[in-house]
C-alpha cells in the first residue's frame, strides 16, 4: 500500500513539450510511472518525444486517456490557471511543481480546486513518489527504497525539496524503505498540508512511521503537532529548518519567513515536542531519529 | 518588495483614501519651500528609509518653522540614520517627507494580509493604533478584529462596518473608516500586496478620519504584472550583494558570521546554517543556488560569498537531484581557477553523479578544498577551519 499514488495512477504532464516537462516526464517514465499523455495548447494531435499523445486541453486528455493525475510544469504566470483547468477536467490529484506563483493566484486556484474536490500537491515542490511504483515529480528516484517483505517503511511529508532527498537518503542508508514521500512545497498558500497527509499515513497499513520536515514561517507545524497528539498513533518524528534564520527575511521559499513573531523554528519545535514527537536536532540525524522512534 | 512611506501615501491617495497633502524633497535646500507648501502651523519631517526606529533615532521630528525644517533636513541628509534595525553603519537618507502635523485625538490600526492558515485575505482592525500590530497581537489578541474575505468578492461593506463598530467607531466616523477599509482591501487585491497597513489611522480633534502612515509589501512573484509597482523599487535599500545574487537567479541573504554557505535548495540551505551553528560556528550567509544551477551560476555564487571579507571558510553542501554533483564539481574547479580560494572550502556532495564528481575534485587537486565524508563531518571540518 501507499498513499495517493501507485502504479495504477494514470498521469499526464501539462507542459510536456517544454524543456522541464519533457525532461522530467522521461525521468518519471524510466522510473516506471504510468504516464498516459500530455497537454500543450496548440500542439494537440502530435506525439511527445516520449511517444505519448499530446492534447490541446486537459478535458480532451482525460477523455481519451482516462488520466486521473496531472504533473504541471507550466510557467508561474499561467500555472494556477493550469491547475484549475486540470480540476475542471476531473483530475483527482494535481501535482504543481512550478515555483514563483503569485500568492493571490493560489488563493483563487485553491478555492476552485476545493469546489471540484481535486487534491493539490504543491506548488513550489518536488512532487510525490511511491517508491517502486510511481514517481510524479522531480526527485531523484534511485535514492528511494521500495517497501518489501519485512522492511520498516517511513512516510515522509516535507516543505523542502533537497531536504526531503536528504531524509530519504538517510532513511535508506539506515535500511528503511519509504511508503510514500510527499513534497508539500515552500509556498504560503498550498494544497495538501501536514494534517491531511498525517491522516492518510496513519491509515496506510504499510507505513510504520511518519517523518515531517517543516521550516520557519506560518503555523502549520504547530497545528500538525496538536493533530498528532489527538489522532495519530504511529511514531512521528520531525525536523524544522531555519533555527538560525533572521526574522523578517524570506529564506528562499516564499513561505519561509518569520513575521510578526510568528513562524519561528523554536515555537514549532516546542509544539512538536509537547505532542511527544521526536525532533531531530541536526539535519544529519534524520535517519537516526527515525530509527530511534521505530526501535 | 517594500516601498517608502511617501510612495505608500501616494498609492493610498490615488485610491481615494484621505491622506493629508505632503511634500517630498531630496535636497536640504528644498526644505523651506516644502514647509511653506505643506502650509500647516506644525510640520512633521520624516526621513524616508525602510528601516524602523526612525523616531528614536531622531529622524522623525516636529518643526514649527521653515528654518527648523531646513536644519533638520540638512542633518538627516548628512548623517546616516543608525537604529536597532540598521546596524552600526546606518543608512543614508535620500528622501525626506514633510507632512502637516495633525491634532490627533485617537489612533487606530487597519491592515490586510493573506491569512496562511485560512488561505484567504483577512482585514484586521484595532483600536490600539500607533504601535506595531505584532505587539498588540502578543499582548491583547482580542483587541484585533478580523474579517476574512474572498479575493474576487472582496471585503463586503457589512464586514467593514462591523470592523469599524468593533473598534468603537460610530456614525460618520465609522462610515469613513469602513470606506477606507473597503478601498484598502481593493488595493491589496489589485496590486498583489502581501501586506497593506494604515497605522495609525487617526481621528483628529476636529473629528476627521485620516491615514497618517502606511506600509505596503508586495508579492515579489506577482511583480511581473505590475510595472507601476516595479517602478517604485529603490535599489539603495537593498544589500548590493543580495541584488547581484538576484540578477544571477541565486537566493542570497547576508548574515553576520564567518562561514560562507553554498547549498542547493532553500530548506537544505537553512539546515546548513543550522548545523554550522549546532557545531559552534556562525553562518555568513544563506545561499540557495537553486535546482537548475549552471556552472556559471555556481562560480558567481563563489564570487559573492568570497567578496565578503569576513568569510574565513566556506561550506559547500549539495544534494544532487536535478542539479547534478558533477556540475557542481566542475563549478568548484572553475571557481578555484578563476577566483582562487583564499579560505578553506569544505565540500560535502551526495546524490546524482557523486562518484564522478568526487573523482573530478580529486584529480583537480585544489589544496584549499577539503572533502567531507558526510554532513556532520562537513560542519565539524568547516567550524574547525575558521
Amino acid at each position: 500500500m501507499s498513499i495517493l499514488v501507485d502504479r495504477s495512477t494514470r498521469v499526464i504532464c501539462q507542459g510536456i513539450t517544454g524543456k522541464a516537462g519533457a525532461f522530467h516526464t522521461r525521468q518519471c517514465i524510466e522510473y516506471g510511472t504510468n504516464f498516459v499523455g500530455g497537454v500543450t495548447p496548440g500542439k494537440g494531435g502530435t506525439k511527445s518525444e516520449h511517444g505519448l499523445p499530446v492534447f490541446d486541453t486537459v478535458h480532451e486528455a482525460v477523455e481519451k486517456t482516462g488520466a486521473n493525475c496531472s504533473l504541471i510544469f507550466v510557467p508561474a504566470s499561467a500555472a494556477a490557471a493550469a491547475a484549475m483547468e486540470a480540476a475542471d477536467a476531473g483530475i483527482a490529484l494535481v501535482v504543481l511543481i512550478t515555483e514563483g506563483i503569485p500568492t493571490l493566484d493560489m488563493v483563487k486556484a485553491r478555492k476552485f480546486l476545493d469546489d471540484k474536490g481535486t487534491r493539490l500537491i504543491g506548488p513550489n515542490c518536488p512532487g510525490i513518489i511511491t517508491p517502486g511504483q510511481a514517481k510524479i515529480g522531480i526527485m531523484p528516484g534511485y535514492i528511494h527504497k521500495p517497501p518489501a517483505a519485512g522492511t520498516k517503511n517511513v512516510g515522509i511529508i516535507s516543505r523542502s525539496g533537497t531536504l526531503t532527498y536528504e531524509a530519504v537518503w538517510q532513511t535508506t542508508q539506515k535500511g528503511f524503505a519509504q511508503s510514500t514521500c510527499v513534497g508539500i512545497g515552500g509556498d504560503p498558500v498550498k494544497g495538501l498540508n501536514f494534517i491531511e497527509l498525517l491522516d492518510l499515513f496513519e491509515k496506510d497499513a504499510e507505513t510504520h512511521a511518519i517523518l515531517m520536515i517543516g521550516e520557519i514561517g506560518g503555523t502549520d507545524e504547530e497545528a500538525a503537532a496538536a493533530h498528532v497528539r489527538q489522532h495519530v498513533r504511529k511514531p512521528v518524528v520531525a525536523f524544522i529548518a531555519g533555527r538560525t534564520a533572521p526574522p523578517g527575511r524570506r529564506m528562499g521559499h516564499a513561505g519561509a519567513i518569520i513575521s510578526g513573531g510568528e513562524g519561528t523554528a523554536d515555537s514549532k519545535i516546542a509544539a512538536l515536542r509537547a505532542a511527544g514527537i521526536a525532533v531531530s536536532e541536526s539535519p544529519a540525524t534524520l535517519g537516526e531519529t527515525v530509527a530511534g522512534a521505530l526501535r | 518588495m517594500k516601498i517608502h512611506e511617501y510612495q505608500a501615501r501616494a498609492l493610498l491617495a490615488a485610491a481615494g483614501l484621505p491622506v493629508p497633502a505632503s511634500a517630498v524633497i531630496d535636497r536640504a535646500d528644498q526644505a523651506a519651500a516644502a514647509f511653506r507648501q505643506v502650509s500647516a502651523p506644525r510640520v512633521v519631517v520624516k526621513a524616508q528609509v525602510h528601516a524602523g526606529g526612525r523616531g528614536k533615532a531622531g529622524y522623525v521630528v516636529l518643526v514649527n518653522s521653515a528654518d527648523e525644517a531646513a536644519r533638520h533636513a540638512e542633518r538627516m541628509f548628512r548623517e546616516p540614520m543608525v537604529s536597532r534595525q540598521t546596524g552600526p553603519q546606518g543608512v543614508q537618507v535620500r528622501k525626506i517627507l514633510l507632512a502637516p502635523a495633525v491634532e490627533i485625538e485617537k489612533e487606530f490600526y487597519v491592515g490586510c494580509v493573506v491569512d496562511r492558515a485560512r488561505r484567504t485575505p483577512v482585514m484586521m482592525a484595532s483600536a490600539e493604533g500607533g504601535v506595531e500590530i505584532e505587539e498588540v497581537a502578543a499582548r491583547n489578541p482580542a483587541a484585533i478584529r478580523k474579517a476574512w474575505f474572498h479575493p474576487h468578492l472582496g471585503l463586503q461593506r457589512f464586514q467593514a462596518a462591523a470592523l469599524a463598530a468593533g473598534i468603537g467607531l460610530h456614525g460618520e466616523q465609522a462610515k469613513a473608516a469602513a470606506d477606507m477599509m473597503l478601498k484598502l482591501a481593493k488595493l491589496m487585491i489589485e496590486k498583489d500586496c502581501s501586506l497593506v497597513e494604515i497605522n495609525p489611522l487617526v481621528r483628529t480633534r476636529a473629528g476627521e478620519m485620516l491615514a497618517i502612515d502606511a506600509k505596503f509589501n508586495f508579492d515579489d512573484n506577482a511583480l511581473f504584472r505590475h510595472p507601476d509597482v516595479q517602478a517604485l523599487f529603490d535599489p539603495h535599500e537593498e544589500n548590493p550583494a543580495e541584488l547581484r545574487a538576484k540578477e544571477h537567479n541565486l537566493s542570497y541573504i547576508a548574515l553576520d558570521g564567518n562561514i560562507g554557505c553554498l547549498v542547493n535548495g532553500a530548506g537544505l540551505a537553512m539546515s546548513t546554517m543550522d548545523i554550522i551553528k549546532l557545531h559552534g560556528g556562525e553562518p555568513a550567509n544563506f545561499l540557495d543556488v537553486g535546482g537548475s544551477v549552471t556552472p556559471e551560476g555556481a562560480v558567481e555564487a563563489f564570487r559573492i560569498i568570497l567578496a565578503d571579507t569576513r568569510v574565513k571558510g566556506v561550506l559547500v553542501n549539495i544534494f544532487g537531484g536535478i542539479a547534478k554533483c558533477d556540475v557542481i564539481a566542475d563549478a568548484l574547479i572553475k571557481a578555484a581557477r578563476e577566483i582562487g580560494f583564499r579560505v578553506p572550502v569544505v565540500v560535502r556532495l551526495e546524490g546524482t553523479n557523486v562518484e564522478i564528481a568526487r573523482k573530478m575534485l580529486k584529480e583537480a587537486d585544489i589544496p584549499q578544498l577539503k572533502p567531507a565524508a558526510d554532513l556532520t563531518d562537513a560542519a565539524k571540518l568547516v567550524c574547525a577551519a575558521v
